[in-house]
């Protein structure tokens, strides 16, 4: 799923700023889109499409509080996984059902050896540690370590706040 | 798997489990996504409404992606240290650009996302982060997503 780069101009960018708190819980939500924009229901719907389509949108739909649907043992797994080896065993993980996100990340030299994250998703602790299990079965000999850091506390959450002011002009 | 959220009625778990991605882009979305559910327009709109309340959803609508915006999204994180948790977590959370703040229990115990909308003004939020804290900011932008499709079960 690659993403292709693609021109938005100033339009889309009003629809990107105009849903960033969420799509409005009324009727005909993308005609009020389109109200706040300056345009109509049918150009949001095919503007949104295609952004949809080039994965400028990931998805639309609900965005759950892990929290609140019991899922308390939210991890995030590091490992410190064979550059050689670890674009291939990143897929592998990624494809792992209980894997939400999973990302290349740097290492800092001193600070930080790991770099493959893959977050993780458990009712309990030992179910998100079975999981971690699971994902180090699968790097096998690539890994040379891991850990795993559970959230303690959501100290923010609000998603993506883009600062959409320069190409709304003003 | 049901221990938790006993504030989630059969209605309710039907909804997160089937809207999580793919709501549809119609004039009447919401009443095109309440039919297979055996819902009315009027009551999942009303659902939607109570869930984002009770803070069960977060959001709902579209997720965009800030890499295609041309912005960008870095995680970052600080060793913060335990008597000044609280405050540097509201000098942190102060920043529109931070779009969520965790606290981990490791050595580095705060752990943020700073999306802007350009890498460098990602880059000086977190210098201004570490600026703001008197604390070092270490700055882990992604390097690759690997693809996956996860659908939590509510």
């Amino acid at each position: 799923m690659m993403t292709q780069p693609i021109l938005l101009d100033a339009t889309d960018r009003a629809i990107v700023t105009a849903t960033q708190d969420g799509l409005p819980l009324v009727p005909d939500p993308y005609g009020a889109v389109a109200d706040r924009v300056g345009t109509t229901t049918e150009d949001v719907l095919a503007r949104m499409a295609r952004m949809l389509a080039a994965g400028v949108i990931r998805r639309i739909g609900a965005v759950p509080n892990h929290y609140r649907l019991g899922f308390r043992a939210n991890g995030m797994t590091v490992w410190d996984v064979d550059d050689a080896r670890v674009m291939a065993l990143g897929e592998a993980v990624g494809a792992l059902p209980f894997v939400s996100h999973c990302y290349l990340r740097p290492r800092l030299p001193e600070v930080w050896p790991y770099n493959l994250f893959a977050m993780v998703h458990g009712h309990d602790r030992d179910e998100a540690e079975a999981q971690a299990a699971e994902i180090r079965a699968l790097l096998g000999d690539a890994c040379r370590g891991g850990e795993i850091l559970y959230s303690t506390k959501i100290l923010k959450k609000t998603g993506l706040r883009l600062r959409m002011a320069s190409a709304l002009g003003g | 798997m049901t221990t938790a959220a006993p504030d989630l009625d059969r209605i309710d778990r039907a909804i997160i489990n089937a809207l999580q991605g793919g709501f549809p882009l119609c004039d009447r979305p919401y009443a095109a996504a309440a039919a297979p559910l055996g819902l009315s327009e009027a009551e999942l709109i009303e659902r939607l409404a109570s869930l984002r309340t009770r803070g069960v959803l977060t959001r709902f609508g579209p997720l965009w992606k800030p890499e295609a915006l041309g912005g960008e999204a870095v995680l970052a994180a600080m060793t913060v240290p335990a008597d000044r948790f609280d405050e540097v977590a509201g000098q942190v959370n102060a920043f529109p650009e931070v779009a969520h703040n965790y606290a981990r229990d490791h050595a580095l115990n705060m752990w943020f996302v700073v999306a802007a909308e350009t890498p460098e003004r990602a880059r000086a939020a977190c210098d201004e982060i570490a600026a703001a804290t008197g604390l070092a900011v270490l700055p882990l932008p992604k390097l690759h997503e690997f693809h996956l499709d996860l659908r939590l079960v509510a």
